[in-house]
């Protein structure tokens, strides 16, 4: 019982850091102690802290390397959005509509994400790293020839030719337009909107962990052989994590999508699932409450960095190898250990039981 | 792997010589295997295995190193699909079964190297031992519903009481990688027995333990039996403990057969003595 109320404390520490969060930012918003561009970077932090917990689950959890967690992002993104200007007519109030494309959003990736998963969760390790990659690319081209436009006679689909093709009638309108993407979005994501998805990511990816289905998916990654032996049906499991993995990140996908008022296909490229990957490791692999931090700051600091220019780059790449070097200090890590056991005595003793 | 139906065939339980003297002879015996084989390539690893084990039996396989022991627990749990033979659990043919049905149907087994759900808690491994004994679903523990409080409940109460068979309920909070190798051992037994088989496997149980330690083993594994009246069959090099314990033992050498029967019997078995030690020099 012990054990079960420490995994409860360590779940309140998460909530209230967020809520925590929010409250602190949404004051410094109110009187104007933000610049503008940060201001505009709320949002997607809120999309990109939502991937990285939910890459987390596919990486850090089930311990299997997903290159392409940026494809179900732009499944997410662009069917969230379609269904949020079609049903614009019928749900005129902005919140309501946002949460129903998100469900959408988050519906179709995790169809796209069980799809991808039967054939590849049959692959291990680096096999699927590079099959995940090569399906993140092959979204985004799909997306990329890709067709949809809306009048009173529902929706119209085309590929690879132009939006005449759609034959829509008179009060028709052209969705995705191939390559240009979605262009006139009304932007109805807002801070509060991020945080709710984000307080609802968290509930789902730490219940499920901390539950029967969690626990098996957390055997499959560190004894494959042992969790069968056990009678752990491994394919279920992998399907499990991987499919909520990527309902969650085509949720994020529709926030992110919402917060501009043009979306291309080429914005979820093979860069932005690394950068998740990036925020997953450097916040810790299982670490939830480290890849909310890592992917917070680190999309701030590119931010902050504007003033190096061109060299900003450099700068957030020697910021990201002082990190890991700081990580893996032992030093560094009984200083901060130190500093932290005063605020919380059980981190000490967590460590000490270690081996 | 392609699992298609093969036909039913009618078997008919066969009683000795296959069978390893058994306990209970009045019971159909938890497993049989009818000529069991595997071929790596163009090796025969294990060829014409047949026996037979009672329900409540505690059986040793015995053989030298590489006589194929492990690939015989490995047959019988399907790691490996058998080329040739039948097997026969509580008289169910497992020939279209996987490693998880296998565990299902009854066979729960450990491992010679050690291999344990390390980063998780000792309580969480003997939980994934009774995984398919925990009713609720993927939705009732992400939305925390009743039967999840009551499912984990249970399973925490479950684990427990497995764990104070060996002693080890005051080590349920820790990681399962920091247990000294031993315990490792015993808590790798535990979690076979918490999915609740009806016959266990147990691959080298006292391998790296102490005299004492052996000793205490050896009582706990008459204590399960007895307990859980459950059939286990055991790999062990250590032959104070096959010898003690075991009631019936099979000695495996070039994956053949070449002794079955009591320990006295098998203590004074030329062939056996010769598998071991060699054949006397002839001049």
């Amino acid at each position: 019982m012990k054990r079960i109320s420490k995994t409860a404390h360590s779940n309140l520490y998460t909530y209230g850091f967020v809520i925590i969060a929010y409250a602190v930012l949404m004051l410094i918003t109110a009187t104007g102690g933000i610049s503008s561009s940060l201001k505009g970077q709320l949002v997607p932090i809120c999309a990109y802290v939502v991937m990285a917990v939910s890459l987390n689950l596919t990486v850090g959890v089930l311990g299997e390397l997903s290159l392409g967690h940026a494809g179900f992002m732009s499944v997410g993104a662009f069917t969230g959005v379609v269904a949020c200007i079609s049903l614009e007519a019928l749900i005129p109030l902005a919140p309501l509509r946002m949460a129903i494309s998100m469900v959408i959003g988050a519906l179709c990736a995790g169809m796209a994400g069980a799809l991808i998963g039967i054939p590849v969760l049959r692959l291990r390790g680096d096999y699927l790293a590079i099959v995940t990659l090569a399906f993140g690319e092959i979204i985004k081209n799909i997306i990329n020839c890709l067709y949809v436009g809306t009048d009173s006679r529902g929706l119209h689909i085309s590929f690879l030719t132009n939006s005449d093709a759609l034959n829509l009638g008179e009060d028709g309108r052209v969705i995705i337009d191939g390559p240009m993407g979605i262009s006139g979005i009304t932007k109805i994501s807002t801070f509060t909107t991020g945080i709710i998805l984000i307080l609802v990511t968290l509930f789902i990816v730490l219940n499920l962990v901390n539950s029967r289905s969690g626990r098996a998916i957390m055997a499959l990654r560190d004894n494959r052989i042992a969790a069968e032996s056990v009678g752990i049906p491994v394919t279920k499991y992998k399907m499990m994590a991987f499919v909520i993995s990527a309902a969650l990140a085509g949720a994020a996908g529709t926030l992110y999508a919402m917060n501009y008022s043009t979306i291309i296909a080429t914005k979820f490229n093979f860069n932005t699932s690394i950068l998740i990957l990036v925020f997953v490791v450097l916040g810790g692999l299982g670490n939830v409450l480290g890849s909310i931090i890592a992917a917070a700051v680190l999309t701030v600091i590119p931010e902050l960095l504007r003033e190096f220019d061109d060299y900003r780059m450099l700068v957030y790449a020697i910021v990201l190898i002082l990190v890991m070097i700081a990580t893996n200090n032992a030093v560094f890590k009984s200083m901060l250990r130190r500093v932290l056991g005063k605020i919380r005595p059980s981190i000490t003793k967590d460590v000490k039981e270690g081996p | 792997m392609g699992r298609y139906k093969r036909p039913e065939i009618k078997l008919v339980p066969v009683p000795s010589p296959n069978i390893i003297p058994e306990r209970d002879v009045d019971k159909f015996p938890v497993l049989e295997a009818l000529n069991l084989g595997i071929d790596f390539g163009g090796l025969t690893a294990v060829e014409e295995f047949n026996m037979a084990i009672g329900c409540t039996e505690i059986a040793g396989l015995i053989g030298p190193n590489g006589a194929g022991k492990t690939t015989v627990f490995n047959l019988l749990t399907k790691v490996y699909q058998p080329t040739r033979g039948t097997i026969l659990l509580n008289g169910h043919d497992t020939y279209n079964m996987n490693t998880v049905q296998v565990n299902k149907a009854g066979i729960a087994r450990t491992f010679q190297n050690i291999r344990l759900f390390s980063n998780l808690s000792v309580e969480d491994n003997v939980k994934l031992g009774m995984h398919n004994h925990i009713k609720y679903g993927m939705w009732s523990g992400i939305l925390r519903l009743p039967a999840y409080r009551k499912g984990e409940k249970q399973a925490h109460e479950r684990a427990l009481e497995l764990l104070s068979i060996f002693d080890m309920q005051d080590l349920a909070s820790q990681r399962a990688g920091s247990l000294p190798y031993g315990a490792q051992r015993k808590l790798e037994i535990v979690r076979a027995l918490a999915s609740g088989p009806s016959l266990l496997l147990l691959d080298e149980p006292a391998a790296g333990m102490n005299p004492s330690e052996t000793d205490e083993l050896m009582e706990n594994i008459v204590k399960v039996r007895d307990a859980f009246k459950i059939a286990i069959m055991l790999i062990e090099h250590d032959m104070n403990l096959v010898m003690g314990i075991c009631e019936g033992i099979c000695v495996l050498n070039f994956g053949k057969i070449i002794a079955k029967g009591t320990p006295s019997q098998i203590q004074n078995n030329p062939e056996v003595i010769e598998a071991y030690l060699g054949k006397k020099k002839e001049n």
